[in-house]
Parts: C-alpha cells; sequence; structure tokens
C-alpha cells in the first residue's frame, strides 16, 4: 500500500511538472495583464522545437534552448497582438494554438518525413534521470528509504528546475521592484503609467517570461517525459494549467500545489483503470480525468471559494493623450 | 463633431481581403520554406476545391459545418460574449441527434425523425451551453474559461458514453450500430437526382439547406425583432443596456441557449447526414474553426456563408493538395486558419486603422 503510494506520488510529480511550469508562465501574463489562452499553443510549439533540435543537434540542452526560443516567438506575437494592437486577448490565444497545431505537423512532415512525428531521441538528446547520491544504498532503509530513492532521487534536471522555481516566482512577484510594477500593471495599469513607468515594457516581459516557461514546460515534454515529438503532444495541458492558475488563484504556491492536485488526479487515473472500489465497483476513469475541469468551473462560480482575476486582465490599455 | 466617414465598402470587403491576403502570404512563405512552390500549391487547392462536382461537393459539405458552428460563434459574438465551446456544444448536440436516430429509427418514418433529431441536436447543444451561460450570467463566472472546461468535460463524457453504454456489442471500436435508412438525411445527389438532374456523389446531404435556413432565420432574429435589438444593444454597450432596462444576464443566457443549439446542428451533418452512427471525435476541430469564420465573415450571416465556403474549399482544397505533393500535409489548412484568426480576428487594428485613417484623410481632402 505504501509503496503504491510512493509510486502513485512519483508519477505525480513527473504528469505536475510541465503544468508547474505552464501555470507559472500563466500567472506571469495575467499578473500584468494579458489573458493567455496561448499556453497550449507554447507548449506544443517549443515541445516541437526541442525535439527537432534535439534530433538535428544530438543534445537536449540545444532542443530546450530551441524550445524557448520559439516559445518566447510566440509570446512575442501575442504580446504585439495584445499590447501594441489592443487585439482581444483570446482571439489572439486561439489563432496561436490554431497555427502552432497546424505547423507543427507541416514542419515535421517535411523535416523528418516520419508523418509529422519526430526521430526517436535517445542518449544525451534526452534529459536522462539524476540519481541522488546514495540513493542505491538508502533503497532498503525502510519508508525514509523509499520516499527518498523512489521518490525524491532519479528524476530529470526539469522535475527540480519546476520546484525551483516556484520560490524564485515568489520572490520575483512580491519582493522585487520589477515584480511590484508587475503587479500593478496588472491591476491598475493607469497608476503605473502615471508614475513614468511603460505599461507596454513591464506586458512586454512578462510575456517574454511566459515564453521562457513555456519553452522549459514544452521541452519536458518531448525531451524528458518522452523520447521526440508527437503530433498533438501538449494534448490540453495548457488548458489544465490555465485551469490550474485560477485555482490557485494567481499566486505561486497555490498554483503549483493546484498543479500537483491536479497531476495527482491524473496519476491516480491511470491507476485506477479497471480497479474495483468497495462499495462503489469500478469507477470509470473520465470522471476522474474531468474533476480537474469541473472542480474549476465550480470555483468560478464561487461554490468553494472565490477566485478573482487581477483587475485589469483581458483588457487592452491605451495611454491618455493630450 | 462630425467624423469623416470611411466607405462602405472598405470596412465589408476591403479589410476582410486585405487581412486574407496576409494570411495566404504567410501561409506561402511556410509553403516556400518546405521547399514546394505556392502558386503550385494554390492550383491543386482551387482545383481540388471547386474544379470537378465531387469536390464542390465536399466544399459545401465541409461549409455545412463551418456556417453551424460559425453562426453559433457570430451570435455570441454580437452579444459581446466569447462562446469558445462551440467544439463541446457540437460533440454533445450531435449524442442529441445520434440519440434520437437511435430511438426512433425502427419505428417513426422519416419525416418524424428529422424534426426529432433537430429538436434534439439543438436542445443537447443548448443544454450544453446553458450551465456556463447561468454561471456567467448569475454567479459571475468566466464565460471562456468554464466554455473551454466544458469542452473538455463532453470529450470525457462522449468516451464514457460510447464506450460504456453506446458500442454497438461485440465490436472494438466505440461505435453505436448504423441507423435504418428512415434516419439518413438524403444526398444531395439524390434530392436532385429525383427531379432529374445528375450530380456526381458526394457527401453533401440536405443539412446544407438547414444550414442556410437557419442564416436565414438568425438574420432576421438579430436584425428584425426585438429580441435582436436587446442582443445588439448588450453587445455595443453593456452599461447602456442596463439603464435601457435591458436584463443583460437573461440576454446572455439565451443567446448561448441559441448558440449552443447552432453548434449542436454540427451533428445533423456528422452523424445523420454522412456516417449514419454515433462516434467518436467527428467534430474535429469544426467548433474551433467557427471561430475563424466567425471573424472573417464579420458577423453577418451572409458574410459566414462565404467565409464557411472559403473554409470548406480550403479543407477540401487541402486534402487534394496533401495527395498532389506528399511532402504537404493537409495540416497546413489549419496553419491558414490561425492565420486568418490572427489577422482578422486578433491583429484587426493593425490594418483596419491604418486604412481607415487612408480613406478619412482623402475623403477630408
Amino acid at each position: 500500500m505504501f509503496e503504491t503510494l510512493i509510486l502513485i506520488l512519483d508519477a505525480t510529480l513527473r504528469v505536475s511538472t510541465p503544468l508547474i511550469l505552464a501555470a507559472l508562465a500563466g500567472l506571469f501574463a495575467e499578473r500584468s495583464g494579458i489573458v493567455d489562452i496561448g499556453l497550449e499553443g507554447k507548449i506544443l510549439g517549443a515541445a516541437f522545437a526541442a525535439a527537432a533540435a534535439a534530433a538535428v543537434f544530438g543534445s537536449a540542452w540545444i532542443g530546450l534552448l530551441f524550445a524557448i526560443i520559439a516559445s518566447v516567438a510566440l509570446a512575442l506575437i501575442h504580446g504585439f497582438a495584445c499590447i501594441t494592437h489592443r487585439g482581444d486577448h483570446i482571439v489572439s490565444g486561439v489563432a496561436i494554438n490554431t497555427i502552432v497545431a497546424g505547423l507543427t505537423v507541416t514542419l515535421g512532415l517535411d523535416w523528418f518525413s516520419q508523418g509529422g512525428q519526430t526521430p526517436a531521441l535517445t542518449g544525451d538528446a534526452r534529459f536522462t534521470s539524476i540519481t541522488f547520491p546514495f540513493a542505491d544504498a538508502l533503497a532498503d532503509v525502510p519508508v525514509i528509504g523509499l520516499i527518498y530513492s523512489e521518490l525524491l532521487s532519479g528524476h530529470n534536471i526539469l522535475v527540480y528546475l519546476a520546484f525551483a522555481i516556484v520560490p524564485l516566482a515568489v520572490w520575483i512577484i512580491y519582493k522585487t521592484r520589477f515584480g511590484l510594477r508587475l503587479r500593478a500593471v496588472g491591476e491598475n495599469p493607469h497608476a503605473v503609467d502615471t508614475a513614468g513607468i511603460s505599461v507596454a515594457f513591464i506586458r512586454y516581459r512578462a510575456m517574454i517570461i511566459c515564453g521562457i516557461l513555456c519553452g522549459l514546460a514544452g521541452a519536458y515534454l518531448s525531451t524528458a517525459h518522452n523520447a521526440g515529438f508527437l503530433k498533438d503532444m501538449s494534448a490540453g495541458k495548457g488548458y489544465i494549467a490555465l485551469a490550474a492558475l485560477i485555482f490557485g488563484k494567481w499566486r505561486p504556491v497555490p498554483v503549483m500545489f493546484a498543479c500537483l492536485l491536479f497531476g495527482f488526479l491524473d496519476a491516480v487515473a491511470v491507476r485506477m483503470q479497471g480497479v474495483q472500489v468497495p462499495g462503489i465497483g469500478e469507477v470509470p476513469v473520465q470522471a476522474i480525468e474531468v474533476l480537474p475541469y469541473v472542480l474549476t468551473v465550480l470555483l468560478l462560480a464561487g461554490f468553494i471559494g472565490k477566485a478573482v482575476a487581477p483587475k485589469a486582465v483581458g483588457r487592452p490599455y491605451v495611454k491618455e493623450r493630450g | 463633431m462630425s467624423q469623416p466617414k470611411v466607405p462602405v465598402w472598405v470596412n465589408l470587403a476591403l479589410i476582410p481581403f486585405i487581412n486574407i491576403m496576409l494570411a495566404f502570404l504567410v501561409s506561402a512563405l511556410v509553403i516556400l520554406a518546405i521547399g514546394e512552390n505556392p502558386i503550385e500549391a494554390a492550383g491543386y487547392l482551387v482545383y481540388g476545391a471547386f474544379g470537378y462536382e465531387e469536390g464542390i461537393g465536399y466544399t459545401l459539405y465541409y461549409a455545412t459545418n463551418l456556417i453551424f458552428t460559425g453562426l453559433a460563434v457570430s451570435i455570441a459574438f454580437k452579444a459581446g460574449i466569447f462562446n469558445i465551446g462551440g467544439e463541446g456544444q457540437a460533440y454533445i448536440g450531435g449524442l442529441g441527434v445520434g440519440l434520437a436516430c437511435l430511438a426512433f429509427d425502427q419505428t417513426m418514418p422519416f419525416y418524424v425523425i428529422v424534426p426529432l433529431a433537430i429538436i434534439g441536436g439543438a436542445a443537447f447543444g443548448a443544454a450544453w451551453a446553458y450551465i456556463p451561460a447561468y454561471l456567467s450570467a448569475r454567479r459571475g463566472s468566466h464565460v471562456v474559461i468554464t466554455t473551454i472546461m466544458f469542452n473538455f468535460i463532453a470529450s470525457s463524457l462522449m468516451v464514457y458514453l460510447m464506450v460504456n453504454w453506446l458500442k454497438q456489442e461485440g465490436r472494438m471500436s466505440p461505435n453505436s450500430r448504423t441507423f435504418e435508412e428512415s434516419a439518413w438525411l438524403p444526398y444531395m445527389h439524390e434530392m436532385l437526382a429525383a427531379i432529374g438532374i445528375n450530380i456526381e456523389q458526394s457527401p453533401l446531404n440536405a443539412s446544407f439547406l438547414w444550414a442556410l435556413i437557419c442564416c436565414v432565420l438568425i438574420w432576421g432574429l438579430i436584425w428584425h425583432t426585438r429580441w435582436g435589438y436587446q442582443l445588439r444593444t448588450v453587445g455595443t454597450n453593456a452599461t447602456a443596456a442596463i439603464y435601457a432596462g435591458i436584463d443583460n444576464g437573461k440576454v446572455t443566457i439565451w443567446v448561448m441557449l441559441i448558440s449552443g443549439a447552432l453548434a449542436g446542428f454540427v451533428g445533423l451533418n456528422e452523424i445523420m447526414g454522412v456516417q449514419h452512427s454515433l462516434l467518436l471525435n467527428f467534430t474535429a476541430g469544426f467548433g474551433f474553426a467557427g471561430i475563424a469564420v466567425s471573424l472573417m465573415g464579420r458577423n453577418h450571416p451572409v458574410g459566414i456563408i462565404l467565409a464557411a465556403i472559403l473554409f470548406g474549399a480550403l479543407y477540401q482544397g487541402g486534402s487534394e493538395l496533401a495527395f498532389e505533393i506528399p511532402s504537404i500535409t493537409p495540416e497546413i489548412v489549419v496553419v491558414i486558419q490561425g492565420l486568418v484568426i490572427l489577422f482578422s480576428g486578433a491583429l484587426e487594428h493593425m490594418c483596419k486603422d491604418r486604412v481607415e485613417a487612408f480613406f478619412t484623410r482623402t475623403s477630408a481632402a
């Protein structure tokens, strides 16, 4: 029983990693006042760029670099539409998701001739798991051994990075001058403008951070969690991240726990396939799968707590002139 | 202060034209980047979509779905609501159509089943839109986020229902049994053959006519009824609407109901017209494509018909293109679609403001 739990938690960490990265990406965007439905597209684009570059150059790190470049480029397109041209944030996000869904397959087929996939990655082209010191030696120690060697050790570097970014995000958002301005821009851009600070520049910087984090999430999917790019491999993770962002009420640590919760549900759903629960019978996998979405809907409707978005989110800022 | 007027044709024709040309231009660059000739590709595309009767049939068959989802998105847009849940509403609407067919096909004649299926599609689609609409109108949820979540819930629900309840016994794939022929919508080639006109076979069916009827009905509703006036008032200025005594929440709810019902009609075309059984993933992204159609069609039924035919042609021409040039996938159409959403939606002010400024300057001079 204990071992099963550890294995589920272990899987939870792995499934939650891209969610945490993407949700934090969304957090930076939305805290600055930009709604980002395009998380999904950025993850997918980054996953493709990472796998393609890793396949060509044989290095996961170069893959990661290209993933970040691709994702930041997409984030800047979103910024260009929403910040510079006062476009509708949702429409722009939908556009990016659609373009990327088509473009990855189109380019993939032409570059690798494998029906839109990238070649299977091996060796250095993937992020491999890191084994902590003494993990093998401690594996037999009861309770602690299993937690240390199974749950904590043996993940790839991006998993640890994702969890390390959470406190970093807290520090940036709550303790730095940039973070203060970021939050102010999302709540009251006029006040920020009056203080002589460029609203557009802060929002663009937020989008770049958003792009970098989505780049990490995408690279994780194709070069760490899987060994290559598959068509539509982001499979709604961007939207779950969005749900987690709302669920965590736009604050980094609660957002991380929301991602862990949704990841946990995912890991449980896999385990529950065909299992008879005493008194209930077989729980349909789909019922567990939809829980993140149902919970988010309930939260948004104010049935469980209240989610209040940054005040200026989704509204273009037009500087007053004359 | 009177503002110099921009000629009507600029807004209705020139700006959409510029936007679609920009989208085509970027797509051409993509095709160039993968080492193919964009002009040759465009040739295959146009030939595939309009070059022969079967191709035209397919184009209009795809356009049927796009008219339904395009209308669904645009009536919501008119009221200032972004219904991104067309995909889920179409999925559940199709379930309604399919259940009506499965329930009555062995006992009822064709002319009874058709209205029942229309009601089934509309009711299920509308019901799926009702919950987000209610939550938005009465509990202040964000309709975009809620409808996105409902797309995923719809998808899981359908998998559950198909696998556990509706799957035909003894078959591996999650399909329902095939409907009796009394629940098949007639194909266009059959209907035309009955009045002595012979055309090639294609999946184009009677639901296309229903799509056109819906366009007329929606046009009448939006521009020629008291309800339509309320809807447009809410969409143009929600605060003014409140002062005019309009219940914005109520408008939100019934607009979303109509929007969901329209999306649900995709099931008529796919389930009742072509597949003749319930199955998974028949919506195939048409719900999202409706966003592009509605933006391109400037939220007007005539524009939507034209935009739906344009996108239908892209879908059909795209398959032809992929067949002729194997290094190009049909997904290139998805890229074009996304670019259209980008240029005519997200970047609408980029061209519009400049073009309008050009015309106001010349007319003022």
